[in-house]
């Protein structure tokens, strides 16, 4: 790694010095000699980045924000952990901070932010409201506070489908809930199945359902509801939570609309859940992006190919467009104007523009030019990541484990194979520790 | 006079022979650290090895050399205190492991049980406890617990015992046992892996043996024999009940017979062998027959080894885990077993006083069968003494 960045520091200089020699004369081109050359802002100066990303992914990061470190004279010094949520703790208690982390959880930030061990980058508000899709504000805000603007991005509200099938069968993309259930009866009617469900994944079995429902009550009971149901401000088994709960089960205890059955779904193991899309078992298959992975050497991805995604979509074909996903906080630990001036770069399209060139991530940012995305699959999630209204983290994993990592699990697999919304969702908010 | 002659040439050659081998130890070691400087920073597979070996011996040096010095330290102090301090310095170290490993563990464990929140520092009593022996999923789990001790002891032990009887000196003898003894060789989670295929109902493809039979069974058997979820069935083949296991945990526990059947048909078996042939004679000779020699004779004459035998599993059983954790759909199915709650409400689900509680009933659990292979063994001593 170490030799590839020494290269990229040699080649940049090589070009930057045969850029000289050719355009000698050109007064601008000299202008930009000079800065990179002579009066670089920040000339010298050192910002350490901690963060969970390492090997192939760390090396386009850091190929990323190359150009700035040239402009700049800033030297961006990036680790990844392998232990990174341990290790920051250490760090960070032991008075060791890095400059800045990208912490992927919003309870970690609010925990550090409520210790005071965060610089506020209240000054990139502005910058996180004109460019980020909505939500970021208030995830990177503590106690009315706003702490850390996004990073990176990935998704969950996604139906994988393919697209040769639907196109043969004359299938539309559904944009409403209930075209796609009406989509589901016509497939039904002509003699297929329409979803691939598979909860199985050991002792964690259960979660591909917890997505389904949290999908659904950010949709059918809105995202102020969803936060007030994570935070446990209403209970587990609301009204409009049983609602939404009820609207899965519509689809995913449907017998007729689920591969093999509904009680097929706790013995599916999630990662061969949505194969079957590939030879026609199943039309359509609900899974966060990192399924793209899951399908075979040698299946084409994207609009043309055997598999792409479509947006999970809302009730309303005009209501706000929520997505479901994770994300990486841009967190400040030092108050340095080099630090700020980082983490303002690192918010912008600039450097988004540059990160997507170098493939395999997503950005919020949508002043981001999609069309760098090299990959059909990636840019079809840039484009549905922008074009959505509201983000939301999975919200099981901010729930207390005993119910995000224990009950949602157990009674949702409860559920599917029997047992009522209403009966499943009261033993949860039993479940639910008191205080 | 020869004798004290032959007896100081004896002690100058022994102390001859400990100057070599210290010399040898001392100039082996000289060697190894030699090499192990030489490769410096060196990665090569042969570095790693060597790296590893150099380190374990260095260890293993140590070791014996601190026992070596404190033990020669001993021998110099006079009696009774030498006697003392030998055994100090043999005992002493094994104790601080106990006192550290397990006693210490075992109050802080009892302590945490008492308390409860995500950080475990909040005062609970008993709640735990009473949680455990009131709420239904609990008592589901300890009701697993009890089918698991009384269908894996029981069943394992029956076919070592028939084996055991049937196989002896039967041709073919020692590779039917090898047999029956090779799954004690695989470990629990590859045993779980292997039998959820067995189990496995795969409708797009189906590959599950148990369903290949079950269907197979279909012209025999009355009523319709359609593939089924077998790890996802509660009931007791159809019977829904409280007391019973479900057939998913029966389909569990079976795994476990097939992996400690072979221990007990292995040890039975041996202990067999050893009852002295003219006492069977004897028998034959007074009009017993083949079936009330062994009932009558064999058996009770291993009764400790069976005791043993069901004692070990037992235990085995009360710890049983990683089964339920590779087949048990994260417990979703009434199907958990107290091992595995203690580990999910620990660790995943961060409630460390409700895992310490599940801990210390099981802790309690074990102790009497401890105790009963303990006088067991003590019995056997004396039998043989």
């Amino acid at each position: 790694m170490v030799n590839r960045r020494q290269l990229a520091v040699l080649a940049a200089a090589v070009s930057i010095s045969m850029l000289a020699v050719a355009c000698g004369s050109d007064s601008k081109s000299s202008d930009t000699a000079g800065t990179t050359g002579g009066d670089k802002p920040y000339a010298g100066k050192v910002v350490t980045i901690f963060s969970s990303i390492r090997d192939v992914e760390a090396t386009r990061l850091e190929t990323a924000w190359k150009p700035f470190e040239d402009a700049t004279g800033i030297d961006i010094q990036h680790e990844g952990s392998g232990a990174f949520e341990a290790d920051l703790k250490v760090r960070v208690d032991g008075g060791n901070s890095p400059d800045l982390a990208f912490i992927p959880q919003p309870g970690l930030l609010a925990t550090l932010a409520r210790d005071g061990k965060v610089t506020a980058l209240t000054d990139l508000k502005a910058d996180v409201e004109a460019n980020d899709i909505g939500g970021w504000v208030e995830l990177g805000t503590v106690d009315g506070k706003f702490y850390a603007p996004p990073f990176g991005a990935n998704i969950k509200s996604l139906v994988w489908y393919s697209p040769a099938a639907f196109k043969d069968k004359g299938y539309a993309i559904p944009t409403t809930w209930q075209e796609m259930l009406d989509l589901s009866q016509k497939i039904v009617d002509d003699g297929g199945v329409p979803w691939c469900v598979g909860a199985g994944s050991d002792q964690a079995t259960g979660w591909p359902l917890t997505d389904w429902v949290e999908d659904a009550v950010l949709r059918f009971a809105g995202a102020d509801v969803y936060d007030k149901w994570v935070s446990h401000a209403i209970p587990f088994n609301d009204p409009a939570i049983i609602d939404a709960i009820d609207q899965v089960g519509a689809i995913v205890k449907n017998d007729k609309f689920v591969l093999n059955g509904s009680k097929s779904i706790p013995s599916t193991t999630f990662q061969e859940a949505g194969l079957p899309i590939l030879d026609g078992g199943c039309y359509m298959h609900r899974q966060a992006n990192f399924y793209g992975n899951q399908f075979p050497e040698g299946t084409t991805k994207g609009p043309d190919g055997q598999v792409n995604a479509f947006y999970f979509p809302t009730v309303k074909a005009d209501d706000p467009k929520p997505m479901l996903g994770g994300g990486e906080f841009i967190t400040a630990f030092n108050d340095k104007p080099e630090v700020a001036a980082v983490a303002k770069y690192l918010t912008s399209a600039e450097y988004a523009n540059n990160r997507l060139a170098e493939g395999n991530w997503m950005t919020p940012n949508k002043k981001a030019d999609a069309s760098l995305v090299t990959d059909p699959l990636e840019k079809t999630f840039q484009d549905l990541l922008v074009g959505s209204d509201i983000f939301r983290f999975d919200g099981s994993d901010s729930m207390p484990s005993a119910v995000g990592n224990g009950t949602f699990w157990t009674e949702m697999v409860s559920w599917v194979t029997g047992k009522s919304t209403v009966d499943a969702a009261k033993a949860i908010e039993d479940s639910w520790p008191k205080s | 006079m020869s004798a004290i002659q032959s007896g100081g040439t004896a002690s100058i050659s022994t102390e001859r022979s400990k100057g070599t081998i210290a010399a040898a130890v001392v100039i082996g070691y000289g060697v190894l650290y030699g090499i192990r400087t030489l490769l410096g920073d060196g990665n090569g597979p042969f570095a790693q090895i060597f790296k590893t070996l150099y380190t374990v011996a260095v260890g293993v040096g140590f070791l014996v050399a601190f026992f070596g010095i404190l033990y020669a330290l001993a021998s110099q102090l006079k009696e009774p205190w030498r006697e003392r301090a030998r055994v100090a310095v043999f005992v002493g170290p094994a104790l601080i492991l106990l006192i550290g490993g397990l006693i210490v563990p075992s109050v802080l464990t009892a302590r945490l049980s008492l308390f409860t929140g995500s950080n475990t520092d909040k005062w609970y009593g008993l709640l735990n406890y009473k949680a455990m022996f009131t709420q239904r999923q609990n008592l589901l789990t300890l009701r697993n617990n009890v089918w698991w001790v009384i269908l894996v002891t029981g069943f394992s032990t029956i076919v070592g015992i028939t084996v055991a009887r049937f196989a002896d000196r039967m041709r073919g003898e020692p590779i039917a046992k090898a047999l029956l003894f090779l799954p004690m060789a695989i470990s629990m989670v590859g045993a779980g892996i292997i039998w959820r295929f067995v189990y496995a109902n795969n409708p797009s493809k189906q590959y599950g043996l148990l369903n290949w039979i079950w269907v197979g069974l279909d012209p025999i058997l009355p009523g319709k024999q359609e593939p089924h979820y077998w790890l996802q069935d509660t009931t007791f083949f159809g019977i829904k009940s409280d007391f019973l296991p479900g057939s998913n945990t029966v389909f569990m526990i079976i795994v476990l017979i097939w992996i400690q059947a072979g221990f007990a048909t292995v040890i039975i078996s041996a202990a067999i062998k050893g009852v002295p042939d003219d006492l069977v004679e004897a028998a034959r000779i007074d009009g017993a027959t083949d079936r009330q020699a062994f009932y009558k004779i064999v058996l009770p004459y291993v009764k400790t080894t069976v005791i043993t035998v069901v004692t070990t599993i037992t235990i085995a059983v009360l710890k049983v885990f990683d089964i339920v954790q590779a087949m048990g759909l994260g417990g979703a199915f009434e199907n958990n077993v107290l091992a595995n709650q203690m580990y999910t409400e620990s660790f995943t689900k961060q409630n460390e006083g409700y895992g310490s509680a599940v801990a210390v009933v099981l802790f309690i659990a074990v102790v009497p069968v401890v105790w009963v292979n303990a006088r067991n063994q003590k019995a056997m001593r004396e039998a043989r003494a």
